[in-house]
């Protein structure tokens, strides 16, 4: 009757050979450690489609398993991201503050090279003082924590007043695109404490690695990426498997029913959306280093529907269905948004690409939604039943 | 003998609608009991308030030795102290095994985190076999639940309820849809679980009730219009004239 962990999940060791084989193919064909087929861009957009597939996780553990439409999980995506960001750009410009004063007759004093370090980062905004959040950015390892305290906390106060007022289905979506619209609004302020509309920008630029090529930081980053999701995968996958899952899908199914066996659901409830917060908010610190720039506009209330549009097309309630969502779809986003895709001439009208992918994958959704609720991890499903009957 | 649950002088209101008017309730700690009256007599919002889905306006709700509120508590709570709900229309998780559906309901630690860590014993195991042959589902234990019959839905769910051990058993309807066959198993079942625990059955078929052969409590407009033996009851001309008289 028992089986391990993995004779239990057979899907997680496909996927930890696919991811292998994906990272082994992608670093043989880089510019740094390969034969330089793919360029580094290209790995840099591959790390971060890694990344979103860790947050896709994150969402179909939320959604799919546990029923909770939440429409904000970019927020804590977002807020990952400003909390890395904010050390790596505290750290390079220290750097590039420090070596510039060096030539300077007398010594600049430790409040003089702080002063010139909040005047190049804040200028932009007209300022120069440091706000109080940025008490911390001097230290990588505080910035790290706070990677996983600042979504974490938010979700868990965010997560206690919502779902112990009982809200569910529509208007928690509704209360949690509120919070990454409210989030986003605050952030494009100037005196947000984070340089407002500008974000954080430079992120590609990694203190201490200035010796590194970039083509070389692109892969480590994209190591990191891969390994990120990988433990993510096999965490979600202990964590929907066993009973925690039969619960959690229980609550799903049917929340009343759930309560009357005795189970808090509103803990239960909390504990997932505390846990992918803090999900999300890893993947965002990966991914924005990658990218190079956050801002404001990165949380805004589309990104968390997208988001969910990943993972209902790639499959919800299947773990491999929300890896394979998100890759496809933002792979496809990036290929026809960035112009390379063909525009179609049709003599009286071209389609172009840029302006037309939303309304394909507008209408891909409302495809999916009718024709094959269950996404493209549906198709596996077929597949496999076709294979058991023959 | 103490009464295991003691409901007194409870009263709620839905938009001015008295669904329970000064209800009070007794039942003992092992004790088999039906609960029967017309649509609209308050036996499903009777239920709401024991397990803590409604809030009565007035009144109290007693449970055991040491005479808990239960008003004061939530449902997991209240679920967790002993009372357990079989509701009209068999609720199982459909797309989950006869068996999680049973190992979940198993009385264990309910909290998340003794559950994310929670590793199934042998004792669990042999529990959930037991359960299930107590049902007559043991060769289907490993089937999805939503592929089950009606009836076969209907034990599922008490034998989820049989997995709390409760103290206390609500169950709202349990004939409804089945076969005689079926019937009679759950008559036994149900009788056996009273042996050691209270059952409170809801039911509209006076034949079912005959049955089951316990004290019947009859409930109109909110509160007990009559309590005994079936025949006691059905001989009442009050009872006679709001129920059995239509």
């Amino acid at each position: 009757m028992k089986r391990s962990f993995i004779a239990n999940n057979p899907s997680v060791l496909i996927f930890i050979a696919c991811l292998g084989l994906f990272t082994l193919g992608v670093t043989l064909m880089s510019e740094a450690f390969g034969t330089a087929v793919i360029s580094t861009s290209f790995v840099k957009t591959l790390g971060k489609t890694l990344c979103l597939c860790l947050v896709a996780i994150a969402m179909d553990l939320v959604w799919g398993y546990c029923g909770i439409l939440s429409l904000g999980h970019f927020a804590f995506f977002g807020l990952g991201g400003y909390m890395i960001g904010m050390w790596l750009m505290y750290a390079r410009t220290e750097q590039i503050v420090v070596a510039s004063l060096a030539n300077a007759e007398i010594p600049p004093t430790a409040q003089e090279v702080t002063d010139a370090i909040g005047n190049q980062i804040f200028g932009v905004v007209g300022g120069s003082d440091f706000p109080a959040i940025w008490a911390f950015a001097d230290s990588l390892a505080i910035q790290l924590a706070l990677v996983v305290l600042v979504p974490g906390l938010l979700a868990l106060v965010f997560g206690w007043l919502a779902f112990r007022s009982r809200v569910t289905g529509v208007y928690l979506s509704i209360l949690t695109q509120a919070m990454t619209l409210a989030l986003s609004l605050y952030l494009f302020q100037n005196d947000s404490g984070l340089r407002g509309n500008n974000g954080l920008s430079g992120l590609q630029n990694i203190p201490g690695a200035e010796a590194i090529p970039q083509s070389e930081i692109s892969i480590y980053f994209f190591w990191a990426s891969a390994l990120a999701l990988l433990l993510g995968y096999l965490l979600a996958a202990w964590v929907v498997s066993g009973k925690f899952g039969s619960v959690v899908r229980g609550i799903r199914d049917d929340e009343a029913r759930v309560r009357f066996l005795g189970y808090s659901v509103e803990g239960y409830k909390l504990f997932v959306f505390t846990l992918t917060a803090v999900i999300a908010g890893i993947a965002g610190a990966l991914y924005y280093p990658q990218a190079g720039i956050i801002n404001p506009a990165e949380i805004a209330p589309i990104a968390s529907i997208y988001l969910a549009v990943w993972v209902a097309i790639g499959g919800r309630g299947r773990l491999y269905g929300a890896v394979i969502g998100a890759a496809t779809v933002s792979l496809l986003s990036s290929w026809f948004t960035g112009g390379q895709a063909p525009s179609i001439n049709l003599g009286f009208y071209t389609i172009d690409w840029v302006d037309w992918w939303l309304v394909l994958l507008g209408f891909s959704f409302v495809l999916v939604t009718l024709f094959a609720p269950k996404g493209i991890g549906g198709l596996f499903d077929y597949l496999v039943r076709k294979g058991d009957a023959k | 003998m103490s009464a295991l649950l003691e409901v007194s002088g409870v009263s709620v209101s839905f938009d001015g609608f008295k669904a329970i008017n000064n209800l009070s309730f007794q039942i003992g700690p092992a004790e088999l009991r039906a609960v029967i009256g017309p649509n609209g007599a308050g036996k499903t919002t009777f239920m709401d308030i024991v397990t803590g889905k409604t809030r009565p306006d007035e009144g109290s709700v007693l449970w055991g030795e040491k005479s808990q509120n239960l008003l004061k508590m939530s449902e997991a709570r209240i679920a967790q102290a002993g009372v357990g709900r079989k509701f009209q229309r068999p609720t199982v998780f459909e797309d989950q095994s006869v068996f999680d559906n049973l190992l979940m309901a198993l009385k264990n630690e309910r909290g998340p985190l003794e559950v994310l860590f929670y590793k199934r014993s042998r004792a669990d195991d042999a529990r959930v076999e037991a359960l299930a042959e107590e049902i007559g589902l043991a060769d289907q234990l490993h089937r999805t639940s939503g592929e089950l019959s009606h009836g076969q839905k209907q034990w599922l769910e008490i034998g989820m309820l049989l997995a709390q051990e409760p103290r206390l058993l609500l169950v709202d309807e349990p004939a409804a849809g089945m076969t005689l066959a079926e019937r009679e198993h759950t008559t036994d079942l149900l009788r056996e679980a009273a042996k050691t625990r209270a059952v409170v059955v809801v039911e509209h078929d006076m034949e079912f009730v005959r049955r089951l052969g316990c004290k019947v409590t009859v409930l109109h407009e909110g509160s007990v219009l009559a309590e005994g033996s079936i025949d006691h009851v059905t001989q009442d001309p009050q009872v006679i004239e709001v129920y059995l008289g239509r």
